[in-house]
């Protein structure tokens, strides 16, 4: 089936977000779409898939032009996608997912899972997807919830594959089966659409890359392009993509946690006796997969987590037990994961949001009042060292983009003497001139003498940042390793793999010649950039 | 991401298959988990009862033996005859149940989670059988000495989940089971033997069947619930519905001079309200809480005027539409106890088990059931599906809405032969309280629902035969048990995960 969008735009409001794409997938090829955050990647596909109606374009399906007005038109055309938040109901089994909307039945609309099951069950055979068909979805690894979304796609017959940031989720050894997959339903004719903006996946798998930029297409790229030739096509000039820092000058130890535990409501531990020290001047990159008790252990730490035990000293006094007001008071400063949700109050102005944890001290505060004059003055010289770009400090947070947001939360947490800080994806969602600025400020902090941890899921980011990294999994510490490990030793590890036994994997891994090994060599390639 | 991030406990899935218990005992705990995990809110709770049953039923016992009449039929030979062929369809029953429950677990598989509940109504049904044979009427048994003893087996019971507790174990569901069962029976006679007369005495017949007829509108009410919240729509106007369809099951039934019309409109008028409810809530994304706590003031206060100002000036044309009378199923119905309960009821009554049984099937076993469902979890995933949801949950609404007033009916119908002002009582509020602790399962609702009729029954019983706790007290009991059940268990059960939130495409 050949696939083609003419002229595709579309508009949010007074936005932007796609204009006059054109787009040709061709039968039995993997075609890239390589962007940036909010590039319109996303959005290209929403319209393509008949989530969002075009507000200009066609698409044409083998030539003749199509109108999807919802996506159960999309389907029967033999358009499939797998969403970057899959769409999987968590508390229905794998056989009522992919039956969904696509039902067999018996005499009076009674469900005939078995069916379902059967069909599952043959193509988990063809494909070499170990999925149970009556498994909870909720039980299953993300990589094996993918699965299913494949599955669900390749059961309603799909010859178009849209894969969206299907690798966000995964550990490098699930991305490297993905690949795997991808390259045997291409084999089987079927076209994939695979849009990411990480340039080595893109490169592994693609047989065409169209770029985009700013909702245009800005070119089509050969997959023997160079990482920063793709890089700077996806920005739109030339990038540096390596961060100059200098060695760590690590000095005394002065954030130790010892023997931490964090249970859930469920009783489950989330984060399992977990013993760490941070020096000052140290980067100690926390790697792991998403939900491995990251979240909590950063949570732990400031205090927010009910159900703790343990030990967490900073300068010899401890911390765990402690109300979250007197945390920061011992001079932690925090970066939150997802910054609208915790970092900021969107209403809110910029110059109020630079001081939430300020507002009752001095010099912003005075008796029960707040001196708004100060607070804005602090907001215009915060506003100017951290570049965040804004028509006025009055303006509402909300209004800002993921970068500026990004920064606002920064300029409050640095503005204080730290003792420790602490930035938990600091870089999501932010666009490579954003993540420049906000690794420098990290790594500035680094060098004045403040300890820091760094949570990231991404490889890329761990490994620039860091001086040394712990790998945590399923909320235990797999091992700390210095920043020189290579990316293949820390995948396996992500997927709890000790790291003695995981250097012995990873070289032979390397060995081997398998897709694997190419990845690892293109990750080689790469070492010094990172988009 | 939050949806693709895994949480690996917590699971109560709503499907038909297993809701609660079978997924949170099959769960693996490890032992050093499990040590810190046990709270102490079962032990202590549990303690706490087993005290005040021991002051209640053991030191404030009365002397006084407590009777309970099991047979009243009005034709003993139909009644006998009956009796013995239920004897032997039970006798079946549990043979066949017991046969599958041991052979499941010799093999070591998982047991159903259906049997061992299945396999004890069937031995109740067994023993009420039984009696019902050996021409027992009356079951006296002095009150003290069986009080005592349940103080004891109640305080062994807590004691023993204390124990646990210590050694970092779970308490078992059948040590919670015993003791509610241990309970109730010691209440009963406390209370029984505490009445007026000297040898004190209530019709167990009579108590269940006024339980079931009372929950009529609870289960309506309840079902209302579930089908809308598990759409994701929440339902807090099904007090409005019963009310209105009471109010216009009177009015319709009367003039036209037919119950059955009475009992259509009623459904009508309990859609029409979820219309208004559906169109507010969906279309222009009002919240739902809102509009619904707005719905029921609306229509106390519509129908409270219509009924001082036409009802109340012309009765005998608006306000008199006759009853529904309860139909036997010849023989059934002379069986004892279960008799009455199953197969002596009004068309509304034998709608309701109809009612429980559709929805359901439908839920949790057909297509339309599948989608509602991905609906109210998550109504995104069923869009890219290609499922319309608003029109779903549009539907389904509307569904809601018509057996919510089919449950109003009950009231002018059934219950009495005429409206009267705000006459359904705030059912419709425990009625979602019944949702809620039957975990948005239809028959979950169907029990709770039962267990407040009960409740709601027993304490007017009490009161006609004179009890050592005085009667305003006791009015609180159905109200009490609501609070009681829905705090003790809402922690534990987990709605549609949409539920309440209004679908916006894109």
């Amino acid at each position: 089936m050949k696939l083609e969008l003419k002229g595709i735009t579309k508009r949010f409001g007074s936005l932007v977000a796609n204009d006059h794409i054109d787009l040709v997938v061709e039968p039995g090829q993997v075609h890239c779409l390589l962007g940036e955050n909010g590039a319109g990647k996303s959005t290209l596909m929403n319209v393509l898939y008949g989530l969002y109606d075009p507000t200009e374009g066609e698409i044409l399906v083998d030539g003749k032009p199509v109108v999807f007005k919802d996506p159960g038109e999309a389907m029967a055309a033999g358009i499939g996608m797998v969403h970057q938040h899959f769409m999987l109901i968590p508390v229905f089994s794998v056989a009522e997912n992919v039956a969904l909307g696509n039902e067999t039945t018996k005499a009076a609309g009674l469900l005939n899972l078995g069916a379902t099951r059967e069909k599952i069950r043959r193509i988990s055979d063809q494909y070499g997807f170990d999925v149970d068909p009556d498994a909870m979805v909720e039980d299953l690894p993300v990589g094996v919830q993918q699965r299913v979304e494949i599955i669900k796609a390749l059961v309603r017959d799909a010859e178009v594959l849209i894969l969206d940031e299907p690798t966000a989720v995964l550990t490098p050894q699930e991305t490297d089966e993905l690949l795997e997959i991808i390259r045997q339903l291409k084999r089987d004719g079927k076209s994939i659409v695979f849009i990411s903006h990480k340039l080595r996946e893109v490169k592994a798998i693609s047989d065409t890359i169209t770029v985009i930029r700013r909702g245009k297409v800005v070119g089509q790229a050969d997959p023997t392009a160079s990482p920063t030739e793709l890089a700077s096509a996806m920005v739109g000039r030339t990038v540096s993509l390596s961060l100059d820092k200098a060695p760590a000058r690590a000095g005394e130890v002065t954030f130790k946690v010892r023997n931490l535990t964090v249970t859930d409501h469920n009783g489950q531990h989330v984060v399992d006796d977990l013993s760490f020290d941070i020096a000052k001047g140290e980067v100690l990159a926390i790697a792991g997969v998403q939900g491995n008790g990251q979240t909590e252990l950063t949570e732990a730490i400031l205090g927010v987590q009910p159900h703790v035990a343990g030990s967490i000293t900073l300068d010899g006094k401890e911390l765990l037990g402690k109300s979250v007001k007197h945390v920061l008071g011992a001079g932690v400063g925090f970066v939150p994961e997802d910054r609208t949700l915790d970092g900021l109050v969107g209403t809110f102005t910029i110059s109020e949001n630079m001081i939430l944890d300020l507002y009752d001290k001095a010099p912003f505060a005075r008796g029960v009042g707040m001196k708004s004059g100060v607070i804005a003055e602090n907001a215009a010289r915060k506003v100017e060292e951290f570049d965040v770009r804004t028509p006025s400090v009055s303006a509402a947070v909300g209004t800002l983009s993921g970068g500026n947001q990004q920064k606002v939360v920064l300029a409050r947490e640095l503005s204080r003497p730290l003792r420790l800080f602490i930035a938990s994806q600091p870089t999501r969602g932010l666009d490579v001139g954003s993540i420049e600025f906000v690794h420098k400020r990290v790594i500035a902090e680094r060098d004045h003498g403040t300890p820091v941890m760094i949570v990231s899921t991404e490889l890329d980011e761990v490994m620039q940042l860091a001086d040394r990294i712990a790998v945590l999994y399923r909320g235990r510490l797999v091992g700390i390793v210095p920043a020189t490990t290579s990316r293949d030793m820390l995948g396996l590890m992500m997927a709890g793999v000790p790291a003695a036994e995981a250097e012995a994997g990873a070289s032979a891994h390397a060995d081997s010649g398998t897709t694997a090994a190419a990845v690892a060599e293109t990750a080689g390639h790469e070492g010094e950039t990172h988009v | 991401m939050s949806a693709t991030t895994q949480s690996p406990a917590g699971k109560q899935p709503g499907t038909g298959k297993g809701t609660g218990h079978a997924s949170s005992d099959g769960r693996t705990v490890t032992p050093a988990n499990a040590t810190e995990l046990v709270s102490w809110k079962t032990g202590i709770g549990l303690g706490l009862l087993a005290v005040l049953g021991t002051v209640l039923f053991g030191f404030l016992a009365n002397t006084k033996s407590a009777g309970f009449r099991i047979a009243e039929a009005r034709d003993p030979n139909a009644s006998s005859a009956a009796a013995w062929v239920t004897l032997a369809v039970a006798l079946a029953a549990v043979t066949y149940l017991g046969y599958r429950w041991i052979s499941q677990r010799r093999k070591g598989r998982a047991v159903d989670r259906w049997i061992p509940a299945a396999t004890i109504a069937a031995a109740v049904v067994l023993g009420l059988a039984a009696l019902g044979v050996a021409g027992v009427e009356k079951i006296t048994v002095p009150s003290m000495a069986l009080g005592w003893i349940a103080a004891i087996v109640l305080l062994a019971a807590a004691g023993y989940s204390c124990f646990l507790t210590l050694q970092g174990r779970r308490t078992p569901g059948w040590v919670g089971g015993l003791f509610a069962v241990v309970f109730l029976v010691g209440f009963m006679i406390w209370i029984v033997a505490g009445g007026r007369d000297p040898e004190p005495s209530i019709s167990l017949g009579g108590l269940m069947a006024g339980a079931v007829t009372l929950a009529v509108p609870l289960v309506f009410g309840s079902l209302s619930g579930v089908l809308c919240e598990r759409a994701g729509v929440v339902n807090i106007a099904i007090e409005g519905q019963l009310l209105l369809g009471a109010f216009s099951a009177a009015v319709v039934a009367t003039v036209s001079g037919n119950v059955y019309v009475g009992l259509i409109s009623a459904a009508v008028a309990g859609a029409l309200v979820s219309l208004v409810l559906a169109l507010v809530s969906i279309k222009y994304l009002v919240n739902q809480i809102i509009v619904g706590v707005v719905l029921n003031v609306l229509i106390s206060g519509l129908t409270s005027f219509l009924f001082s100002t036409l009802l109340t000036e012309n009765p005998e044309q608006l306000n008199k539409p006759g009853r529904l009378q309860a139909i036997d199923i010849p023989f059934l119905a002379d069986i004892p106890i279960i008799g009455p309960i199953l197969f002596r009821q009004s068309l509304v009554g034998y709608l309701m088990y109809v009612a429980v049984i559709v929805i359901y099937v439908g839920l949790f076993h057909t297509k339309w059931g599948l989608r509602v469902r991905a609906v109210g979890e998550h109504p995104q995933a069923a869009d890219t599906v290609g499922i319309n949801v608003n029109r779903t949950r549009f539907v389904n609404v509307l569904m809601g809405g018509a057996i919510a007033g089919i449950g109003g009916s009950f009231f002018t119908l059934v219950s009495v032969d005429a409206f009267s002002k705000d006459m359904s009582g705030g059912r419709g509020y425990i009625a979602l309280a019944a949702m809620i602790f039957g975990r948005w399962n239809p028959i979950g609702a169907f029990l709770a629902s039962l267990l407040f009729g009960f409740a709601d029954n027993l304490q007017s019983t009490i009161t006609i035969i004179g009890s050592p706790v005085p009667s305003q007290f006791m009015a609180m009991l159905p109200y009490a048990l609501t609070v009681i059940a829905v705090a003790g268990l809402v922690g534990r059960s987990r709605p549609p995960a949409a539920d309440g939130i209004p679908y916006v495409k894109g």
